[in-house]
């Protein structure tokens, strides 16, 4: 036999709340880490760059 | 209806204009990515659970087909890419272990329950399904706390990293991908019933659109596409502002997550095209008419179900070196052994999670609505 059916969120409001999660974990980042040095930031394309990738992948150890 | 969709693009290069000024042109570029996965999963409706339990329960391979077509042809460019480029591109190399086989498998048990796998469930909370949203919120924890014991798992047991390019050079071992690739999509036709078999175009379509942009990932980022790390570095971060030490831990000591930490999110690659993503599958939602229905309701007991096997889903995902997309897509695409093994162990824990369905997902609707695809 079935449980009652309580009235459920539409999409909408739960796709708002998916981005509101994701927004707050940004805002939680930005005001703990320290801003991007954008005289550090690596080329806009690695291809060609010279540089190696920073490795954080989830392949790695 | 315009007024809404002109939001949407406007919505859509606000976030990459925030990233390209927050964090520089890499940063935006990779957002924009990121939107594309978005909107091609979702907008597309290419999936990678879903076909794997079609194939077993309706016999329909279309959507596997699909997924071989979409990785051969990132094979095609990827390994003369890598092979041009050594010192500029990383492939999602990493070694076969028994903790990686047995992750794989519980991933794939986990991803049938939850009704999504990585990819899957930030394009399923984006587009507002309500599983999806309790499952990212367990996967976001469940990847961070794989990171706390990943030394001591693989130390019961692992290969060196293998890879097709070491066993038979890059040209070789391309062909050795891509034969692969086309006998298990033979063999998924045979296993099909008639009028199963061939994608239809929108898949076809998909295929093609995610090769792009998995390539233009790891063209811009200098590695392939992934999911896992990033929502890892999520939890970590918020382990972090509730108080949490990580400094002795030896995932999140060692030199690049440790850097990884300490730096804001939009300096890592994978967040940022997780971002999109999952912005992405909102644009694709909202951009229709008609958003569509919400999931099935559960019982109190399956949202539990549901919660307790994507936390179970994202440390496995840990263990396993990636997910369906970090290990699977782009495991296999760039030689990697372990993206291989991955998808015979996983394939074996997706057909138990399948039979764990119905006893752990109960609907608390009437009888008329069923379980989600």
């Amino acid at each position: 036999m079935s449980a009652p059916y309580p009235a459920r969120p539409s999409r909408p409001v739960v796709a708002f709340l998916a981005l509101a999660l994701l927004a707050a974990i940004l805002l939680l980042d930005a005001l703990r880490a320290p801003p991007v040095d954008l005289f550090a930031a690596p080329p806009p394309v690695a291809l060609g760059s010279g540089v190696a990738p920073g490795g954080a992948h989830c392949s790695g150890g | 209806m315009t007024r809404t969709r002109a939001g949407l693009v406007l919505f859509a290069l606000a976030l990459a204009a925030y990233a390209f000024v927050a964090a520089g042109a890499r940063a935006g570029l990779l957002v924009l990515v990121g939107l594309g996965f978005g909107l091609v999963l979702e907008g597309l409706r290419f999936g990678f659970a879903g076909p794997w339990r079609t194939i077993v329960t309706d016999r329909d391979g279309r959507g596997l087909i699909a997924q071989f077509l979409a990785i051969g042809l990132t094979a095609a460019a990827a390994f003369p890419l890598l092979a041009a480029a050594p010192d500029e591109l990383f492939g999602a190399h990493a070694p076969v272990g028994l903790a990686m086989i047995a992750g794989a498998f519980v991933f794939g048990a986990t991803m049938q329950l939850v009704m999504g796998c990585g990819s899957g469930t930030l394009v399923n909370a984006g587009s507002g399904n309500l599983v999806g949203l309790v499952a990212l919120a367990g996967f976001i924890g469940g990847s961070f706390l794989g990171t706390l014991h990943l030394n001591w798992w693989t130390g019961l047991g692992a290969l060196p990293v293998i890879t097709f390019q070491g066993l038979w050079g890059a040209h070789a071992g391309l062909w050795i991908t891509l034969a692969l690739l086309a006998a298990l999509g033979a063999l998924v036709a045979l296993r099909a019933a008639p009028g199963k078999r061939m994608p239809p175009r929108r898949l076809w379509i998909a295929a093609a659109l995610l090769a792009a942009l998995a390539l233009a990932n790891l063209v811009i980022a200098g590695q392939p596409w992934g999911i896992v790390y990033g929502l890892g570095l999520w939890g970590a971060k918020l382990a972090e502002t509730g108080g949490a030490d990580l400094a002795a831990t030896a995932f999140w000591s060692a030199p690049g997550n440790a850097e990884r930490l300490g730096a804001s999110i939009l300096t890592d690659v994978t967040s940022l095209t997780n971002i999109g993503l999952l912005a992405g599958a909102f644009i694709a939602m909202r951009w229709k008419a008609d958003p569509g229905a919400q999931t099935t309701n559960l019982t109190a007991a399956s949202w539990l179900a549901v919660l307790a096997a994507a936390l179970v889903m994202g440390y496995s995902a840990r263990l396993a070196f990636g997910c369906n997309v970090g290990a699977f897509f782009s495991g296999i695409s760039t030689g990697s052994l372990h993206g291989w093994v991955w998808m015979v162990a996983a394939f074996g824990g997706s057909w138990m999670g399948i039979r764990l369905r119905p006893i752990l997902l109960r609907p608390a609707a009437p009888a008329a609505e069923r379980v989600p695809a």
